[in-house]
């Protein structure tokens, strides 16, 4: 780890103030991913700006259901907001099928966003990465790449966006409100995240001086057809190698609205509006399913090692699709797959 | 001699529990020193060839930096090999850190940051340059299989393969029912939570205190007097506490090397601590491939059995473990032949890890046994005792000193409830999910080895027993203190266990489950030998209650000497040891296998596992819902840490079967996955109910005490079971451990 400065900041205007000044600063907010980094010497910052005073822990209710959830808000108030479980099950299920009791009560929405991958080389200076060092190359294409992505990958990185709470945000149709010099402005989640292309060094559409305010959600009304899927190498505290946050309007047997969005499969939570379309109006049943499985998957690349996941992932919409449409979403206590 | 057994083979808490939950118990980085300075590791990038350029100049321009060391200015060490060699070191030339240029693996410590605080070391060990000039890797096993060799050299304390017996070639091929298939378990670490660290505190005089992770202080100071040319009176080493280490702990690491030379150079106090990702940068469980050939009757009698295994080592020493050798023990066949091959990787050499070679022998040997269950329709449980032997060892023809596997089999399926297993796969079903029922055998040496104790009754009544022996979590302090109240008739509260320092009576490594046996055996024979001194002291008495006593009529209670057919007649310990001339009655005794009855017997630890998953088929979710692990382990001292040991064998057992794999990158050379957050061992929500038993096995030979111990036997088997209760579930085979989900993807 460097040595660096720290400063904490009251005010947003402060923390921008603070950013601006330094270009190799970085916010901190519950540090879970940035301290990690900052110990494997993969982040270097000259300035760590404390962010955690800032006014923006709280989650107000917005006009006509919705919600703004301030960026400062930890994974487990979110998760267990009264609001949360009650009009976005689906967004408190992800939350809760990720890390540990003790990373959520620490990690905070904003910090969630833009957690880096887990790629293995990434976060190993002896390797060569083309989003830690950009030019110098890519070993995780024709290496250990079990976990890596199979969906809207590069030639130059095929790694993955961790988060699960990012999943349902994503099937939820969230925006992310920024703010940097030149004042707010809101980016839907599908523009929030980028595809790796030939620079997966940036991973966001956040500008380096701007700063995430709130995650603003839209109502949602999918009652209990909803589920978040997650399959993992093991049953509890482990990233997914993928996972289905799904959520449905039923008109009796058929489906009048669908949301699908994937974890697990690439460089940032993959929502395919297609493939949702094909699902309207069409009876739900493992038939319909399939087909949007298919139609997600059809782009899909496997490598060396994870071409398992194409199949695994077909399997998980299909299950995920119909545990929604039985309006039985996915228990994250009982660990048995339903 | 009557002694009473208040302790010794009930449940009790952890006399060390206390302190370990509250902090007191002190482990290797937390001795403090005066002016003590901290080492940081800077590791290796490439896994072979040759360092070109190391620049620690912007390192040592840190403020705080007192010195770097590199292979260019490493003060002098010995010379020859076999200073390097520790008590467990396989053949070869040991590893020395900053020997030279030469890098012969991937993390392969490249210098050592000595700064005032651990900040600043770790800061300025992130500016040290360097270049290399490397050379492509060979770390792939099944690219260099075709180079194995028998080793010429064999390890010590393992033995090589048995001679064949019969023929078992003609068998196999005469066999009305074959079985042959590959089998391997993915490479893993240890993993133990304390990461490993020395703190050596300069004593002045070219003295040290050193005290470092080790499972044996003895082999640490041996190293360091070997490798630093200092006479052991220079050398101590006090480890009282270890946080885990299944065998990462037996050999002495670089780190210690290196905290040693850093000390002896600057005449301070040094600490060195390994990163999580450095702990993946020296021994491992070694990636074996194995074949098992089984011939049988269509009765499932055994008529030959073959196994052959290819395991990797590194390019500096012969590493071996006992891999093959249980198929030629375990069941009775005439016709077996084994064969065991090392090839060379550019990795470090593998480590014992639990139960070494039996995890992955008894793997094998026992998921080819369910195959061959399934090919003759025979059920498992009873397809091994089918193939019972009940008395002897066919590898070398002794008799073993006991062996209760028969009951483990018969209990453990009595409390499983396997009659009620309908044996087709797929047959049996919960839900959605498929229920497999899964079992297998475990085996593991029972050993005992040269050690000695100390027993000291003091003037207050109190008993301390003491060896140099560690406690490596496994419970010696706790089970040594039962010992020692025992002998003496005193509550457990007036008995101290010192252990892991190395100016206490001699004791090996804390290894291969011996450390009840041995040091057990140690601290009764010592307690024993004070309990006559104090005895001849109480009958001397003027007036003695006790004075035309023996041995043989009085009973040890309650701190006095008590005539046992008259208890009226009593005196107190405490009035016995005023009247010693030093105020104290003590005594230290060795304790050692017998050779005479080496030569007629063996003895070995057994074990019956059950296992029931429950399979999410369309998915590939495996749960491991029940486990019932039934063991043969003689005496059991104490039930409750005896049951942790068993406890924690399992879950490392299912962590082997579903989850543990270190991933190399052949391109690289190098381990991935170097970290607890993507190294996976299983976590609370992996474990299901875990049920211990210990059938009854009395046994008067393999250690004085009874004893065979247990720190091992609990995960032997239980892969296998795991495996076959999967196959059992789904029909499906996996011959590579572990079973993750993208192995149950079918087509
Ligand atoms: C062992 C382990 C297991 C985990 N398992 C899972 C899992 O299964 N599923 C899962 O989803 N996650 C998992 N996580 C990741 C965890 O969810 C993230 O680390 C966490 O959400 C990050 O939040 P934070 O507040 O701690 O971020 P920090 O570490 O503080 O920051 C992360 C990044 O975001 C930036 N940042 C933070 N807040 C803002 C803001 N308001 N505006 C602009 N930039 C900001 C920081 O500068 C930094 O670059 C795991 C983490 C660990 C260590
Ligand atoms: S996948 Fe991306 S993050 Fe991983 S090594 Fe390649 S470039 Fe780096």
């Amino acid at each position: 780890m460097n040595r660096f400065d720290y400063v904490r900041a009251t005010t947003v205007a402060d923390a921008l103030r603070a950013k601006a000044s330094d270009s190799r600063s970085r916010f901190i907010a519950g540090g879970t991913n940035l301290l990690d980094l900052m110990k494997y010497d993969v982040e270097r910052p000259t300035t760590v700006v404390d962010i955690t005073h800032l006014p923006l822990t709280d989650i107000e209710d917005g006009p006509d259901g919705s919600l703004r959830i301030g960026a400062l808000v930890s994974n487990s108030r979110l998760a267990y907001d009264a609001r949360v479980q009650e009009r976005f099950p689906l967004l408190s299920s992800a939350i809760l099928a990720g890390a540990s009791a003790q990373l959520r009560n620490a990690a905070s929405t904003g910090g969630n966003l833009l957690q880096r991958t887990r790629c293995y080389y990434f976060y190993d200076t002896g390797t060569p990465c083309n989003k830690r060092e950009p030019g110098t190359g890519c070993p995780a294409i024709e290496g250990v790449n079990r976990i890596h992505a199979i969906l809207g990958t590069s030639d130059k990185c095929i790694a993955t966006h961790p988060s699960d709470m990012c999943v349902a945000l994503a099937a939820l149709g969230a925006t992310v409100r920024v703010e940097g010099p030149s004042g707010e402005r809101s980016i839907a989640f599908a523009d929030f995240h980028r595809l790796p292309g030939d620079t997966p060094q940036v991973e966001s559409t956040l500008k380096p001086d701007e700063i995430i305010v709130s995650v603003d959600l839209p109502a949602a009304d999918y009652g209990p057809h909803h589920t978040y899927l997650k399959l993992r190498d093991r049953q509890s505290y482990a990233f997914a190698l993928v996972s289905v946050a799904a959520a449905l309007k039923m008109d009796g047997g058929t489906v009048a609205e669908a949301r699908i969005a994937l974890g697990g499969v690439a460089h940032k939570p993959w929502r395919d509006e297609s493939a949702e379309a094909l699902l309207v109006g069409r009876a739900a049943g493992v038939d319909a399913f399939a087909a949007v499985a298919d139609h997600i998957l059809a782009p899909a690349v496997g490598r060396s090692e994870n071409a398992f996941k194409i199949g695994l992932a077909r399997k998980a919409i299909i299950r995920a699709l119909s545990q929604a449409a039985a309006g039985t979403p996915q228990s994250q206590v009982d660990k048995r797959v339903q | 001699m009557s002694m009473t057994q208040k302790y010794v083979g009930t449940a009790q808490r952890r006399v060390d529990g206390h302190a370990k939950v509250t902090g007191g118990a002190r482990y290797a980085a937390e001795f403090a020193a005066a002016d003590l300075l901290h080492g940081a590791v800077v590791s290796g990038a490439i896994a072979r060839g040759t360092i070109t350029k190391i620049d620690t100049a912007a390192a040592e321009a840190v403020p705080g930096v007192v010195k770097v060391y590199t292979h260019e200015n490493r003060p002098r060490t010995a010379w020859l090999d076999s200073s390097y060699r520790d008590d467990v070191a396989p053949p070869g030339h040991p590893f020395r850190a900053l020997h030279s240029a030469k890098i012969m693996f991937s993390g392969q410590p490249v210098a050592l940051v000595v700064a005032d605080d651990f900040e600043t070391a770790t800061y300025a060990a992130s500016l040290v340059e360097v270049s290399y000039d490397a050379e492509v890797p060979k770390t792939d096993l099944d690219a260099q299989k075709g180079q194995s060799y028998d080793p010429p050299k064999k390890r010590s304390g393992v033995e090589p393969p048995p001679k064949p017996r019969g023929h078992a070639e003609k068998a196999y091929a005469a066999a009305p029912v074959k079985v042959q298939q590959e089998y391997r378990v993915a490479v893993e670490h240890h993993n133990p939570m304390e990461p490993h660290a020395t703190t050596v505190v300069w004593d002045g005089d070219g003295a040290i205190t050193v005290h470092d992770k080790i499972q044996g202080v003895t082999n640490t100071q041996g190293y360091v007097t070997g490798v630093f040319g200092l006479s052991k009176d220079k050398v101590r080493c006090i480890s009282p506490f270890m946080g885990g280490g299944f065998g990462s702990g037996l050999r002495p690491q670089y780190q210690l090397f290196l905290a040693v030379l850093a000390s002896l150079d600057l005449e301070r106090s040094v600490r060195v601590v390994l990163t999580r990702d450095q702990m993946f940068t020296f021994g491992h469980r070694p990636l074996t491939i194995q074949t098992l050939s089984l011939g049988a009757e269509p009765d499932g009698r055994l008529t030959s059995i073959i196994h052959d295994a290819v395991q990797e080592t590194s390019h500096f020493e012969d590493y071996q473990e006992n891999t093959v050798n249980w198929s030629g023990l375990l069941y009775k066949c005439d016709n077996t032949k084994f064969s065991y091959e090392l090839a060379k990787l550019d990795t470090y050499t593998p480590a014992d890890m639990r139960a070494p070679g039996a995890v992955l022998g008894l793997y094998a040997l026992e998921a080819a046994m369910d195959e061959l269950a399934s090919a003759t329709g025979v059920d498992p449980v009873e397809l091994r005792l089918r193939n019972y032997i009940a008395d002897t060892d066919q590898n070398t023809d002794k008799k073993l000193t006991s062996k209760a596997l028969r009951e483990c089999y018969t209990q453990g399926a009595e409390r499983f409830g396997w009659s009620k297993r309908d044996a087709r796969p797929r047959s049996m079903t919960d839900g959605r999910e498929l229920v497999g029922w899964g079992m297998a055998t475990g085996v593991w040496e029972a050993m005992m080895q040269k050690t000695s104790a100390r027993a000291t009754l003091t003037g207050d009544g109190r008993l301390e027993v003491a060896t140099a022996s560690a406690d490596i979590g496994t419970g010696t302090y706790t089970i040594l203190t039962q010992l020692g109240a025992d002998a003496l008739g005193l509550r457990m509260e007036d008995v101290t266990a010192r252990l892991g320092d190395s100016s206490l009576p001699y004791s090996p490594i804390e290894g291969g489950s011996w450390t009840a046996a041995s040091a057990g055996t140690a601290v009764q024979m010592a307690c024993e030998t004070v309990r006559e001194k104090v005895f001849k002291l109480a009958r001397q008495l003027d007036g003695s209650p006790l004075a035309n006593q023996d041995l043989d009529h009085v009973t040890f209670r309650d701190g006095r000497i008590v005539v046992t057919n008259d208890p009226s007649r009593s005196v107190s310990l405490i009035d016995a040891i005023k009247s010693s001339n030093e105020g104290k009655v003590e005594a230290e005794e060795t304790a050692a296998p017998s050779t005479i009855q080496a030569r007629r017997f063996v003895s070995y630890t057994h074990s019956a596992v059950f296992v029931e998953v429950k399979v999410d088929e369309e998915l590939g979710v495996v749960r491991v819902t029940r486990v019932v692990s039934a063991v043969a382990a003689g005496k059991i001292l104490n039930l409750k840490t005896a049951r942790s040991q068993i406890l924690g064998g399992v879950v490392m057992g299912i962590g082997s079967a579903l989850h543990e794999e270190s991933m190399l990158d052949h391109n690289i050379g190098r381990f991935m996955n170097h970290n607890l957050g993507e190294y996976h061992v299983p976590v609370n929500a992996d474990i299901g109910p875990i049920e211990v038993i210990f059938v009854d096995e009395p046994d008067d030979k393999a250690s004085p005490i009874g004893v065979k111990g247990l720190g091992e036997i609990g995960i032997v088997g239980t892969g296998a079971a795991i495996a076959n209760a999967v196959y059992h579930a789904t029909g499906v085979r996996v011959r590579d451990l572990p079973i993750t989900i993208d192995k149950l993807q079918g087509a």
